[in-house]
């Protein structure tokens, strides 16, 4: 990325065009885990923006005085801290969601997007591109994270949100759940979908 | 005897790190493109995850859990709190320790393991591995087992599908589908076959 790129590029590039999850197969597992509930799943998207936004201000700010050999644990030890916090309001506020998170929460410090934008990004510029940057990678990890979820609750279970959309055969209705896209598999095969969906509109336009 | 085994078989195929959690998928799917290469990471993680487990649950059953300064004269102390950044720290730690000594003692190791082991600081299935122990509250020798089973479990995955990313090379392959895409689309399918032992409880 050369310095002459805009503001808007770096905001609008990683949610299709550079897409964290799809294109570059960073942070796939919160992704495959959280994704059969559109309410776990939007918890988990809000959880990663909050991360990903203050590591990358954090660290962008104080790049210059972070020494090159141990750039690691100190990006570490700022997004530890921040995951902690994450963690510790989720338990208070809800605590019935954060069960079902259960270890994902956690796994936000090994989330490679967090990681990879920090030692791609946050390193090299200052901390106001840094912020749009990671607000542009946290849309894009939201965009599939969420896309993924409403496939899967909505054929899963017939619902959104809890809400039911479709009323299913258990309730006199007309709608049988597709038990498959609950499981766990069925995001693989969704995002290969949307890889695949991706590249062909990418391909068409440029 | 028979609880140790169990525990081992559970970790390793019916709890399987990659393909029941889904952890470590950023390198599973990165690195599985040789089945030799996908060998050598599947080998740095059984070495990591059976020293980082064992020694994380010491620190955390002698310092971080309740009332676990007991010891120090501090039993009302709770700092578990700070189990998530001691944890990845050690890990961190541990990691740079044994790239050090590796290149120091083993260097034809280090030659073959050198390139993946800065990846494994950042590897969920070794932190995942790490939480769960610190959430079932295993024992020593309970968590060494856990390491290792879950260890071999995904390292078995990851050569797998290694496997089947060669023989498919010389497939047709529709054209946006190529390279990522497909593969999320064959371990979904992997997945899917792993999810038959599923049933069985022991």
């Amino acid at each position: 990325m050369s310095r002459s790129t805009s503001t808007k590029d770096i905001l609008t590039s990683p949610i299709f065009a550079n897409n964290p999850v799809a294109m570059q197969v960073l942070g796939v597992c919160s992704a495959l885990a959280v994704s059969n509930s559109m309410q776990t799943a939007l918890v988990m998207t809000l959880a990663v923006t909050f991360v990903l936004v203050f590591s990358n201000l954090i660290i962008s700010t104080i790049r210059n005085f972070i020494p090159n050999s141990v750039r690691i644990i100190a990006q570490m030890t700022v997004i530890a801290s921040l995951v902690i916090i994450v963690d510790m309001v989720l338990q208070d506020v809800a605590y019935e969601l954060s069960k079902q998170l259960s270890v994902f929460v956690s796994l936000i410090i090994t989330n490679c997007i967090i990681m990879g934008r920090a030692e791609a990004f946050a390193m090299k510029y200052p901390p106001h591109l840094a912020f749009v940057d990671a607000v542009g990678n946290a849309m894009g990890y939201g965009v599939i994270l969420l896309g993924v979820a409403f496939v899967r609750e909505l054929l899963g279970r017939g619902s959104l949100f809890g809400h039911e959309i479709f009323t299913t055969v258990a309730n006199d209705g007309w709608y049988l759940p597709n038990e498959m896209f609950t499981l766990p598999p069925s995001a693989f095969f969704l995002i290969g979908v949307m890889i695949w969906a991706i590249n062909v509109v990418q391909r068409k336009r440029g | 005897m028979e609880h140790y085994i169990n525990l081992f078989i559970q970790a390793a195929f019916i709890d399987n790190m990659a393909l029941s959690f889904f952890l470590g998928m950023c390198t599973f799917l990165a690195v599985s493109k040789k089945v030799s290469t996908s060998f050598g990471l599947g080998i740095a993680v059984i070495v990591v995850m059976m020293l980082a487990v064992p020694i994380n649950q010491l620190i955390y059953v002698n310092v971080l859990a309740p009332g676990a300064l007991a010891w120090a004269g501090m039993a009302d102390l709770d700092i578990s709190y700070l189990q998530l950044i001691t944890f990845i720290g050690v890990i961190a730690a541990l990691v740079q320790i044994l790239e050090m000594f590796l290149e120091r003692y083993i260097p034809t190791l280090y030659q073959s393991l050198g390139i993946f082991l800065p990846l494994l600081t950042v590897n969920c299935a070794i932190f995942a591995g790490v939480i769960f122990m610190a959430n079932r509250d295993y024992n020593l020798a309970e968590s060494t087992v856990f390491a290792a089973g879950s260890a071999v479990g995904w390292a078995v995955a990851i050569v797998l599908l290694a496997g089947l990313r060669e023989r498919m090379k010389f497939n047709a392959i529709p054209e946006g589908l190529q390279g990522i895409g497909i593969t999320f689309i064959t371990t979904g399918l992997m997945a899917l076959g792993f999810m038959s032992f599923a049933g069985i409880t022991l």
